[in-house]
């Protein structure tokens, strides 16, 4: 009951951050000078952006204290952040070329940031896929625990190599100092957008672990009830023995 | 005994067996030479043309062909249970895991060192005067590949349709590697040649973090 209302609370709080933040950024944030209206997109495409990180990062912890602890509840947590990551990709991954075609003038550009994004999301899309076709609980938490941290060491080298490569994407300009160019409020706005988006991929993330701790109790439930029919078919058998006889 | 001397005997294991079986390393030069030809159909490239998109199918066909190749260093210890007489041998995870990385090294060396006199005639590309520093650079780049790729041949070799999985496990993760071979490769294909130093330092870069991370994780890989 206790957790049930903090988890209520928790979802009000998100829910009206969320309400917040979208009125903000449509109507509090003042317009773009030379981008217009898309710009507006932003208030969504960065935040996306960072949950996914931040998905992905809680996952690779996960990843880790499963291979340390061997306790299943750490290959939930570490399901559950990549699917969750992977859905605030994907929003990113379409935000993004919304953005940028009328801005650079093409959908989509061979990037570092770009490309980072999505090799990373490739990554975990085979993640899933890995899990997928592995049969044992076990093995597949421990199996998808190593590919996590391979995939995650990944990482900063397609950064760097794509960084070294060639690179169109804008320059951070938020948070950059007071010099960066960027308008305060729009500052602001986008922090508020980046802890709504947040708490709406806690909340997913919550959820997502229970569906999976449920569905391995339910499993577990299931090979009980197996070894008792076992048990029961072999004994009506004696009883209609002894009837006989 | 010690982990070398245990990764040499899994080596000589393994080279027997493809002495004996015959089935790996001819296959898969077969492949990679089709990769080649296939490339002319699909581009025409002229002979400046070649000079520029050459790197790129050298590493394109070296990838393919090393993700077919590494799919059964792990998954045919399965059809006779034979990894479970490996884990009993008393040495280290990661001296089975080295052993099998250097048969694959050595594997694939053999696929390229067939493959780059064949490319280098067919193209046209003359590659007598940089060959040195060729070598070195095809040799970091196919050590990430092997690193990286008997990983996850022995992770894949648990699932089902394996043969399909390795190369989606693999590839993605690859991405920076093919990027810094292609560069690295371009630079010598060059006139004048000149090897750009800063992709070699990276593709060292990627060998040693994924032969540490292996390293560190190989005893997760071949316990029960």
């Amino acid at each position: 009951m206790r957790k049930f209302k903090i988890h209520a609370a928790a979802s009000l709080l998100v829910g009206a951050l969320v309400i917040l933040s979208g009125y903000a950024a449509l109507f509090i944030a003042p317009e773009e000078r030379t981008m217009g209206l898309i710009q507006r997109i932003f208030y969504m495409h960065l935040p996306a952006w960072i949950s996914m990180f931040t998905a992905f990062t809680v996952a690779v912890v996960a990843n880790i204290a499963y291979l340390r602890s061997r306790r299943l509840k750490w290959d939930w947590l570490g399901v559950a952040s990549v699917e969750v990551g992977i859905v605030c990709g994907t929003i990113g991954l379409i935000t993004g070329p919304i953005w940028a075609h009328p801005v650079w003038g093409v959908w989509w550009t061979w990037d570092a940031r770009l490309t980072t994004t999505f090799i990373l999301w490739l990554l975990y899309i085979s993640y899933l896929l890995l899990r997928h076709l592995v049969d044992s609980p076990e093995r597949r938490a421990q199996l998808s625990a190593v590919y996590g941290i391979f995939a995650y060491l990944d990482v900063p080298l397609v950064y760097v190599s794509n960084r070294l490569w060639r690179t169109t994407h804008p320059q951070p300009v938020f948070f950059g100092g007071a010099n960066s160019g960027i308008d305060p409020t729009m500052s602001k706005v986008a922090s508020l957008c980046i802890y709504a988006f947040l708490g709406v991929m806690i909340l997913v993330l919550v959820q997502r672990y229970t569906v999976e701790r449920l569905s391995h109790e339910i499993e577990d439930l299931r090979v009980q009830l197996d070894s008792r029919d076992s048990d029961q078919s072999v004994a009506p058998r004696y009883s209609s023995e002894g009837r006989a006889r | 005994m010690s982990d070398a001397r245990a990764a040499l005997i899994i080596l000589a294991k393994e080279l027997r067996l493809e002495l004996r079986t015959r089935e790996l390393v001819g296959a898969t030069i077969v492949f990679a030479l089709v990769v080649v030809v296939l490339f002319n159909f699909a581009f025409d490239p002229t002979a400046s043309e070649a000079r520029r998109f050459g790197p790129g199918l050298l590493w394109i066909a070296f990838l393919f062909a090393g993700s077919l190749l590494l799919n059964p260093s792990f998954a045919r210890e399965n059809q006779n249970d034979t990894l479970d007489a490996l884990r009993l041998a008393p040495v280290s995870p990661f001296a089975i895991v080295a052993g099998k990385m250097l048969a694959n090294f050595l594997f694939m060396s053999l696929v390229e060192f067939v493959l780059i006199p064949v490319f280098s005639v067919l193209y046209n590309v003359s590659l007598l005067s940089v060959v040195g520093r060729l070598i070195l650079v095809v040799a970091l780049g196919t050590a990430g590949l092997v690193v990286t790729g008997t990983v996850f041949s022995a992770i894949s070799a648990h699932a089902r349709m394996r043969e399909l999985l390795l190369p989606l496990l693999l590839l993605p993760l690859l991405a920076p590697l093919l990027i810094a071979s292609v560069e690295a490769t371009a630079s010598l294909m060059q006139d004048p040649s000149a090897l750009d130093r800063t992709w070699v330092t990276f593709l060292a870069g990627f060998d040693i973090v994924f032969l540490t991370a292996s390293w560190l994780l190989s005893g997760f890989l071949v316990e029960e």
